[in-house]
């Protein structure tokens, strides 16, 4: 049996039924990662005797939990003791966590197996996976593209059958982006619905964690596990987690869907606009009421995004000095140029140019004009937000605007690179949830994702529309050849 | 941008061509940035909190401290239990 | 003659169990780094949860300081790159500190000053460095990291060393009654820094002067009077004072350019994003407010009017409040206030200040201490012997009534005893008996001395001037 083609809920049924094991889940996938792993290249750590003995250990457990024995993969930015968790980077090389993340505890007790460190794009910036001081994550659909990023890894894993499930996170279309470019479910919940706890922080802000799945059920079901408040967050929110299985119906009927105007302008790849376009045709078709919506301050998310995250960046990557953990230049004078030696080095060039952008745009003279501008224009984002919830109970956009690009098609253009995030960006700043489901595939047969976004916890409704739109497609049963 | 007053107040080392490159795109990314002008922001409240989460607090409660050997397991130089840098002149 | 213009910044270690951010101990003197988690070593991925008894004693300190509480509280992050912090930042506030517009009464001869605070607020704590004497490294150990700092911030209101001084104690006593802090600058729970510039006759300000490293509060006071009088006399020969930060070195008793080469300070303070703001209602703000308890100076003016002591012995009393306490308690026992007092101010206070001892560890309890001033209103002891007496407890640690016995000290009262001495000392001094009967006064002090020597200080000097009286007077009839 191809153990690895199945998603968590069917294998924790074959696991109910005694018809298969925790230990024969992982050695499949073992096996499959044995052929597939050399082309994908989505993890940066994987311990296989960890995978056994941790199969071992559940094999001797008396209760089981909602992962028994489901392998899940942990993007490189989550903590998790003892193992190498080093954010793609060079500065974090060899850095062993003393804790695990809250998500990977509960993970742990619910009797996940915690599989492999998912590939990324250093401390998450970036949208391709290229950024990686272990070298590019490849696009399961095509090895010459990228996977999109963050989260590339994660979601190349999820894609590419070597995992069942994965965490990534999301920043500013971190999850979402590259489960769309690989035609797989990615889930950003609502800021504060996930523990932060040992997530290593890009822009505390706007950073969540979330799920990657091959369907939908699967992400409700890791959601239930990772939501909920944690006393070790400030920002993790005491609101009440349902069961978000129950929300999983199939039926949209009478669900005010809105699509923002927009999104559907310029720079929409025409491919991804009729694969969307016939999306909401569908939605229609099966009972919501799908009308036209403005976000008005679309087109300065990603100006605004671009203050907000590098000025927090610059401030939580400040710690990576050489003196506790991680790399540390070996030939200095001082202690001064030990810092700019170790940050000089062991920081790649993605992650120097947002750390220097912004520590400028917090410098002294310049806040008012970049930071507490970009606080204000964050509100009016927002607030754009607010007014289309009054009509509708969920947005419907584009995930991506384009499908995959090839790997080093906008390594050197920054900008270019940062503007394929605009459709996810906006749901950070606003700190609401939202989920990318595939949607259809483009001429050359890559992945086309679809997104829907909801009002603050309300989760129930973003599984609702999605599982809907996936119960009456069959993008997600398409599986790339490798 | 004055790449090497910003470089060194965030402790980062640049090569001369690696100034040069930064300075270009970012050069690039602040002129795109500048857009956010055009808003009239006059009266909004600036927002650095999404949430209306107020008031977190924790007890105050003596919780287990990591072992020493934790502390220091990941140091790329230590001394005894201290971790070490270089001499700071005083 | 130049005015001095003087404002302080004091940091004071809060009283919690644990960190400001995180469930570590805050103990001090344990082994380096052991007192460490996560959080307060700043690993990634850790986040800080605030500690509310932080918020709590930083809230009494500043109501007790009259200061305004904001409504609206949050944190910033204070960005700097230093070995001892482990973030890189401090979590601090900036534009809107907890509180501010307080202020702080001191009493001197000159009568009640005020001094305006401009701002309470509170902070995490870094680490500590060490440098040892040998080698090219210096040491790093996190245990002080993250403990919760107050920092009260005065306006330039103080124009002298004197009241620079005045204005540590008092803000010292007001924090120990608060029970915020125990202000022990040996172990670096209360710091102070400060600034100093001098204003001329004319009224120009000159430079501000940074001071620090200064370890007691009359370092304080000593690195100030030597700054005022070396921007004077630079003033004097016309010279420019350099803005800058200079080290008080208290072996040589001078103050020293920090000559690093300073950059420009460039924090980027921003919003903390990892911290929710705090919004305090009314109700929290007024149940602190009457959880205050009696601060010094009002308790010095119950205690001037209670037990009826002169307005300076209570201010001098109720500057601690560990000596305060003590006073309060002996008057429980005795009722003489004044004699309590008096005691306390001059005979106790001398004896632990020879010693080095806080009042707060002293063994002699106020029920021994009352004791020898029960004996001598017995009569038992005189007053010399008295004062011997207390210096001995608090060596010996014994109850003074068993000193007493032990050493035989009892006063001779019985008259028998003390008329054998008499005879025996007119008869041994007829010259000065002669003297007296010639009208001369000093012959009598002369001769109560002798028997005073002669009882090796035993005898009541009262019946002793009783009986000498009396004999010279019948042997002068004879």
């Amino acid at each position: 049996m191809e153990l690895h083609r199945l998603t968590a809920h069917q294998l924790s049924d074959l696991i109910a039924q005694k018809k298969t094991s925790p230990k024969e889940i992982a050695q499949d996938l073992l096996k499959r990662i044995k052929k597939t792993e050399k082309k994908v290249k989505a993890f940066c750590f994987l311990d296989e005797k960890d995978v056994l003995r941790q199969c071992a250990e559940l094999e001797k457990r008396t209760s089981h939990g909602a992962l028994f024995g489901i392998p899940v993969v942990i993007k490189d930015n989550i903590c998790v003791q003892g193992q190498d968790t080093t954010c793609s980077s060079r500065i974090l090389k060899g850095f062993k966590p003393p804790y695990d993340a809250t998500c990977v505890r509960r993970l742990k007790q619910e009797g996940a197996i915690i599989f492999a460190k998912g590939n990324m794009d250093e401390f998450a910036f970036g949208s391709s996976c290229e950024t990686s001081c272990y070298g590019p994550t490849h696009n399961p659909w095509d090895l010459k593209r990228i996977p999109g990023g963050s989260s590339g890894g994660s979601a190349a894993s999820v894609a590419a059958d070597e995992t069942i499930l994965a965490l990534g996170s999301d920043t500013g279309g971190s999850i979402r982006q590259p489960a769309s470019l690989c035609g797989v479910v990615g889930f950003k919940p609502t800021y504060g619905r996930v523990s932060r706890y040992g997530l290593i922080a890009f822009a505390s802000s706007l950073d969540q964690i979330g799920p990657l799945a091959k369907d939908v059920q699967d992400a409700a079901i890791l959601l239930n596990v990772i939501s909920g408040h944690d006393g070790q967050d400030s920002t993790c929110a005491d609101v009440k987690v349902p069961d978000y299985t129950k929300a999983l119906v199939n039926n949209v009927n009478g669900l005010r869907i809105g699509y923002p105007k927009e999104y559907f302008a310029k720079g929409l790849n025409t491919e991804v606009k009729d694969s969307v376009e016939t999306a909401l045709g569908l939605l229609r078709k099966l009972g919501a009421q799908v009308k036209e919506i403005s976000l008005p301050h679309t087109g300065y998310a990603v100006a605004d995004y671009y203050i907000i995250a590098t000025a927090e960046a610059s401030s939580n990557l400040a710690r990576f000095d050489g003196v506790q953990y991680g790399h540390r230049a070996s030939d200095f004078d001082n202690l001064l140029d030990m810092y700019a030696k170790t940050r000089g080095e062991g920081f790649g060039e993605e992650a120097k140019r947002r750390i220097i952008l912004g520590t400028y745009a917090l410098s002294s003279g310049y806040y008012d004009a970049y930071y507490l501008r970009a606080l204000k224009a964050r509100r009016l984002i927002k607030e754009d937000f607010d007014r289309a919830f009054k009509d509708c109970d969920c947005i419907v956009t584009p995930t991506s605007p384009t499908a995959a690009f090839k790997i080093g098609e906008r390594i050197d253009n920054p900008l270019a690179m940062y503007l394929s995030d605009i459709y996810t960006i906006s749901v950070n700043l606003a700190g609401l949830p939202a989920i990318s489901v595939p949607c259809g595939f483009n001429e050359k047969g890559l992945p086309i994702g679809l997104q829907f976004i909801a009002r603050a916890f309300e989760e129930e409704v973003l599984l609702r529309g999605a599982y809907t739109f996936e119960q009456n497609t069959d993008y997600h049963l398409k599986k790339p050849e490798l | 941008m004055d790449i090497e007053y910003v470089a060194k107040l965030a402790r980062i080392e640049l090569n001369k061509q690696e100034k040069k490159r930064l300075s270009t795109q970012l050069g690039d990314i602040l002129a795109y940035i500048e857009k956010l002008k055009e808003l009239n922001i006059s009266s909004v409240e600036p927002m650095s909190h999404v949430l209306p989460l107020k008031n977190v607090f924790r007890r105050d409660e003596v919780r287990p401290s990591l072992p020493q050997e934790k502390v220091l397991a990941n140091a790329p130089h230590a001394a005894g239990n201290n971790f070490s840098v270089p001499r700071i002149i005083e | 003659m130049y005015q001095p213009v003087i404002g302080l910044e004091v940091h004071v270690q809060l009283d919690t169990k644990s960190k400001c951010f995180c469930g570590c101990s805050i103990k001090f003197g344990q082994s380096p780094n052991s007192q460490t988690c996560p959080v307060c070593l700043g690993f990634p991925g850790s986040l800080p949860v605030l500690n509310e008894a932080a918020l709590k004693l930083s809230l009494k300190a500043a109501l007790a300081l009259d200061c305004e509480v904001s409504k609206f509280i949050k944190f910033d992050r204070k960005n700097y790159f230093y070995p001892d912090l482990p973030k890189n930042f401090q979590i601090s506030q900036y534009d809107l500190p907890l509180s501010h517009n307080g202020a702080l009464f001191i009493d001197s001869e000159s009568g009640r000053k005020k001094i305006r605070i401009r701002r309470v607020h509170l902070e995490e704590d870094a680490g500590k460095l060490v440098h040892p004497e040998k080698g090219k490294m210096s040491m790093v150990d996190f245990n002080r990291s993250g403990t919760p700092l107050l920092e009260i911030v005065s306006e330039p209101d103080i124009d002298s060393a004197e009241e620079a001084y005045d204005y540590l104690l008092r803000l010292k006593a007001i924090l120990e009654y608060l029970e915020v802090s125990d202000c022990n600058m040996e172990e670096g729970s209360l710091r102070c820094d400060a600034n100093v510039s001098l204003k001329s006759a004319g009224g120009a300000l000159g430079d501000k002067v940074e001071l620090k490293n200064m370890n007691s509060f009359k370092g304080v006071k000593q690195a100030l009077e030597y700054e005022i009088k070396r921007q004077a006399e630079l003033l004097d020969k016309k010279k420019k004072i350099t803005q800058e930060t200079r080290l008080w070195d208290a072996v040589k008793n001078v103050t020293v350019s920090m000559r690093s080469k300073e950059e420009a300070h460039d924090y980027r303070y921003f919003p903390e994003p990892d911290l929710v703001p705090f919004i305090l209602d009314e109700d929290y703000i007024k149940k602190i407010r009457e959880s205050l308890p009696e601060l010094p100076q009002a308790r010095a003016e119950r205690f001037a009017r209670e037990y009826n002591i002169p307005r300076y012995d209570a201010a001098v009393l109720t500057a601690d409040k560990y000596l305060a306490d003590y006073f309060e308690q002996c008057v429980q026992l005795y009722d003489k206030t004044k004699i309590v007092s008096n005691w306390i101010m001059t005979e106790l206070l001398a004896h632990l200040n020879k010693r080095n001892i806080d009042i707060r560890y002293l063994e002699l309890k106020p029920k021994s201490f009352v004791s020898i001033l029960e004996m001598m209103d017995e009569g038992s002891i005189s007053g010399k012997l008295a004062k011997e007496i207390l210096p001995e407890a608090l060596e010996s640690k014994k109850e003074p009534r068993d000193i007493v016995k032990e050493k035989g000290l009892v006063q001779v009262t019985d008259t028998k005893e003390i008329e054998t001495i008499v005879e025996r000392v007119i008869k041994e001094n007829p010259k000065a008996a002669g003297d007296y009967y010639q009208g001369k006064t000093s012959a009598f002090t002369f001769l109560v001395g002798q028997i005073m020597r002669v009882s090796r200080g035993k005898a009541n000097p009262k019946v002793a001037n009783k009986i000498l009286k009396e004999q010279l007077e019948r042997r002068g009839n004879a």
